[in-house]
């Protein structure tokens, strides 16, 4: 409780602090001091967080024999990039059926877990049945469950209901990483829609399922698209699940086929593998470029709850 | 008057008596439990049913494609006299704990720096955020191609420099190894941490901080007396999701070394794959997995109640 208050009051004394104090305590910092505290620091960290994928990018349209000679050809840079590998990615591999099959199962597991998830977390918060404390509890451990612990069961599982090989194992298995996170964040959306809203709504004759389709999920659309984007995320970037449910190439998401299906001995591998590797980001890149903002109240919304 | 209400009376108990059907459909529980059955059909069967399965597994003798047959402690007696077990362990134990505190100190700096007045931040903050979004093996592989043997750029980058006379083996020498992974773990999973940070941060009243340096207070006491006691909650719950992910990392292991050089990497998840998957042993597997669920459990426990009994005391000494 009085943590609540003390965020809350921080909240205001906040926002009235950064409307008068613009200038703050800015008059006693030098810009030559900002240089050496500030400006250097952030330039080596972003530097080291971002170099990775200029590698990734330069590799890939670098012709083959540049690749492998860093004495004559300086290696940070090209001045004759080429699509070959790109190429090769898209007409010689099963790169195009490997995209599609992971953006056919995040589009479906992210779909059924935000609509598990919204049911859920309106049950939660407002339904307010018998026990709903202790149920939005254990969807939060659940949130703590790690995949890699489970992926043994889970294969014997799998291989039970005949799903072995098949999409639908990852469709069916993914939101169960999904469903605990978009509830706990959209039940923090839910809870901040006012309560008078619903009232009025019921008084009016309005049923639940009214409420939650006309009222409830337009008010709810920003916390929507994060729970959908970070989901999304997520089932892009699964691994161990998908590594152990599939075993045919054609069924093959991203990064698992990344991983086995272009690793072997030949040194000439490094283009195309670069090349799938940031043909498979960019997606999500191009995504998170329209939504960054809802990306980063999805990451720290699940965590303030 | 009177009349009226008796009126109003009469014309309710004319109406014919709610079906059992419409009180249902107003009572909490039942409809409760009709917005919660999706959700809960996915969790129970695809999550708390495998948790169990697996408890039950690590004690049978299971391998793939044949149900096994209980045999107590067996995988575990084996897996206590199995000495690379062991150094599994350690292994698991070093990574989590280097690559835990090495992410927080440097999400903690990279928060406080983007917490400042800046140009663009707003853009310096999304680009931070980019080896988040980009799926762990893409950027591990990234990673492999930096850390070649004989390409790397970065050997080619301090030969150049005159620092070093060969090819550093990142991957191919023990220690090189864990310390090589450890890295791409950290470079990974700070984004995270600073941006989470970050939003902690900004809750923060900048008159606290004037009020402070009015009084005296140099930036390191800033720090200590203002910004950590009220960020603890933030971070205690932070670091018990990095904690955790770590302890449990499974890609970039697999895509940078696959457990090698002679099991130097090889961290608790990956060897049950190994052993489960590859191996067949599922009951060993399961029963790797399953050593791995009290680690976690006093991972969480440190993290959460070490961070959050501190704030909870110095809230209560302060109000």
């Amino acid at each position: 409780m009085s943590e609540i208050t003390r965020t809350r009051i921080m909240d205001s004394a906040g926002s009235v602090g950064k409307a008068d104090l613009s200038e703050g305590m800015s008059f006693l910092e030098s810009v030559p001091r900002r240089l050496v505290t500030l400006y250097l620091p952030l330039g080596i960290i972003c530097f080291v967080l971002l170099f990775p994928f200029y590698w990734m990018a330069l590799t890939a349209i670098k012709p083959d024999e540049q690749l492998l000679d860093l004495n004559r050809y300086n290696p940070l840079w090209t001045w004759n990039p080429t699509f070959r590998h790109f190429e090769k990615l898209l007409f010689e591999t099963q790169y195009p059926r490997w995209l599609w099959n992971t953006m056919i199962v995040a589009m479906a597991a992210t779909t059924l877990s935000i609509t598990s998830s919204v049911f859920a977390a309106y049950a939660i918060v407002r339904l307010r049945y018998k026990g709903a404390q202790w149920v939005g509890g254990l969807i939060f451990m659940a949130y703590l469950v790690p995949p890699s612990i489970l992926f043994i069961p889970l294969s014997t599982v799998v291989f039970q209901y005949g799903l072995f090989d098949s999409p639908l194992a990852l469709i069916l298995t993914y939101p169960t990483i999904l469903i605990p996170f978009s509830t706990w964040l959209l039940m923090g959306y839910f809870k901040t829609i006012p309560f008078e809203l619903e009232e009025c709504a019921l008084i009016d004759g309005a049923s639940r399922w009214q409420i939650l389709t006309k009222i409830i999920l337009p008010l709810a659309i920003p916390g929507l698209i994060s729970a959908f984007i970070f989901c999304f995320t997520l089932c892009w970037n699964e691994f161990i699940y998908a590594l152990t449910f599939l075993s045919s190439t054609q069924h093959k998401t991203v990064p698992v086929a990344i991983v086995n299906e272009f690793v072997d001995g030949d040194i000439y591998r490094w283009g195309s593998l670069m090349a799938g590797a940031l043909a498979g980001s960019l997606p999500l890149v191009i995504l998170y470029a329209f939504f960054v903002e809802h990306y980063v109240s999805a990451m720290t919304g699940a965590v303030k709850e | 008057m009177a009349d009226h209400a008796m009126t109003i009376e009469r014309k309710g108990a004319e109406r014919r008596p709610f079906s059992a059907w419409q009180r249902l459909s107003v009572n909490r529980n039942w409809l409760g439990f009709w917005f919660m059955l999706p959700a809960m059909t996915f969790l129970i069967l695809f999550l708390a049913y495998p948790l169990g399965l697996g408890v039950w597994l690590s004690f049978t003798d299971a391998r793939v494609g044949r149900a096994g047959v209980f045999i107590g402690l067996e995988n575990y007696e084996w897996l206590m006299g199995d000495s690379n077990f062991w150094l599994v362990v350690f292994n698991t134990l070093f990574y989590t704990s280097i690559a835990s505190i090495v992410k927080f100190a440097v999400g903690l700096y990279l928060a406080l720096l983007l917490n400042e007045r800046l140009p663009f931040k707003a853009m310096i903050r999304a680009l931070v955020l980019i080896p988040f979004i980009v799926p762990t093996v893409l950027s591990a592989i990234a990673f492999w191609w930096i850390y070649d043997s004989q390409f790397s750029i970065v050997s080619w980058a301090l030969r150049n420099l005159g620092l070093i006379e060969g090819n550093v083996n990142f991957l191919g020498d023990t220690w090189n190894a864990r310390w090589s992974v450890i890295f791409a773990n950290v470079w990974r999973g700070i984004p995270f941490i600073a941006i989470t940070l970050l939003a902690g941060l900004q809750t923060v009243s900048p008159s606290l901080y004037e009020a402070a340096t009015i009084d005296g207070a140099n930036s390191w006491q800033r720090f200590r007396f203002i910004t950590y006691p009220l960020l603890t909650p933030i971070i205690a719950v932070v670091m018990t999701f990095s904690v955790l992910f770590t302890f449990t990392d499974f890609q970039l292991i697999w895509v940078l070394t696959r457990g090698g050089p002679v099991n130097a990497t090889h961290l608790m998840a990956t060897l049950s794959y190994q052993r489960a998957i590859l191996g067949g042993n599922l009951g060993e597997g399961a029963a790797i997995s399953t050593a791995m669920i009290p680690f976690l459990f006093a991972a969480i426990m440190i993290s959460w109640f070490g961070l959050q009994r501190r704030a909870w005391q110095q809230g209560e000494n302060n109000e």
